[in-house]
C-alpha cells in the first residue's frame, strides 16, 4: 500500500477542488492506502469546527472526520494561513493539526505520490 | 539519506490570488524541513514560473504601497538569496512583450549570489522530467 500526500490551496465554499481532493482521498483511504491532506490558503478553513451543512454549500467536516476515524488520514493546516483567517487552534475539528507549511515539504518527501491543487 | 526534489509550476497572476505567493512560501519552506527529516535527509525546491505566471517576476512591485502587503518580488528575492533555482520561460516573457530588463533577475542588494534564469519551456519540461514530485500553482 501506498502513501499519497494531497495539498490544496482552493475554497471550501467557492470552489469544488476541494470536494474532488477529498473523494479521492476517501477512494485512497478504501483501497487501504494512507493519505496525508495539506490546507493551505483557503483551504485551511475546511478543518475548521462548527461549520454548518447547506445543501448550496460544500460541506465536509462530516467526510473528513470520518476519514481521520480511520486512521489512515492525517489532515493539516498551515498554521499562519489559519490565523491570518482569524481560525484559532481551540477552533480546529478533533483529530486534524496545525503546523508550518515545511510539514507538507517533508510529508512529499516519503509520498509516493503527490497531488498538489494549487488553484482557487 | 535521500534527497527528494520538487518543483514550483506557477502559473497564477500575482496579487489576483494567493497561489503564486503560497508556491513561494511553500518553496522556500524547504529550508526548515529537515526539522520532520531523519539526518541527511533534504527536500530540494526549485520554481518555474510559466504563463501568466511570469508576471510575477516582474521588478518593483508596489504592493506594500497599494495594499500594505510584502511583494511576490520580496518573495522572489528570498529564493535567489537561498540559491533556489528560479525559472522563467521565454516563449511566455516573449508573447508578453516582456524584456529582461523588466524582470527581477537577482538578489545582491541582500546579499545572493543566484540569478533568475530565462529559459525556453523545453527546459522547464527537462526540468519536470528531472524532479520527483510536481506542484502546479
Amino acid at each position: 500500500m501506498g502513501k499519497l500526500t494531497i495539498g490544496c490551496f482552493s475554497s471550501l465554499v467557492g470552489s469544488l477542488s476541494l470536494d474532488f481532493s477529498v473523494k479521492l482521498a476517501e477512494a485512497a483511504v478504501k483501497k487501504g492506502h494512507t493519505v496525508d491532506y495539506w490546507m493551505s490558503g483557503n483551504a485551511t478553513m475546511m478543518s475548521k469546527k462548527g461549520q454548518r451543512a447547506f445543501k448550496d454549500y460544500s460541506a465536509l467536516a462530516k467526510t473528513v472526520q470520518e476519514l481521520i476515524a480511520t486512521g489512515k488520514f492525517q489532515i493539516t493546516a498551515c498554521e499562519a494561513c489559519a490565523e491570518a483567517r482569524g481560525y484559532h487552534k481551540e477552533d480546529t475539528i478533533e483529530g486534524a493539526r496545525r503546523f508550518s507549511m515545511d510539514w507538507y515539504l517533508a510529508s512529499a518527501f516519503d509520498a509516493d505520490r503527490v497531488l498538489h491543487i494549487g488553484g482557487d | 539519506m535521500a534527497t527528494r526534489k520538487l518543483l514550483f509550476v506557477v502559473r497564477a497572476l500575482p496579487y489576483k490570488t494567493e497561489a503564486s505567493r503560497l508556491g513561494l512560501t511553500h518553496a522556500i519552506s524547504s529550508q526548515s524541513v529537515e526539522i520532520y527529516l531523519k539526518d541527511g535527509d533534504l527536500v530540494e525546491a526549485s520554481i518555474a514560473f510559466i504563463g501568466d505566471g511570469v508576471m510575477n517576476c516582474l521588478k518593483n512591485q508596489q504592493a506594500m504601497k497599494h495594499y500594505g502587503l510584502t511583494s511576490i518580488e520580496g518573495h522572489m528575492k528570498n529564493t535567489l538569496l537561498l540559491d533556489m533555482k528560479v525559472m522563467v520561460c521565454k516563449e511566455d516573457l516573449d508573447k508578453f512583450g516582456i524584456k529582461e530588463d523588466a524582470l527581477l533577475m537577482d538578489a545582491e542588494d541582500i546579499g545572493g549570489e543566484t540569478n533568475t534564469q530565462i529559459v525556453p519551456y523545453s527546459e522547464i519540461q527537462k526540468e519536470m522530467e528531472s524532479v520527483d514530485h510536481l506542484l502546479f500553482c
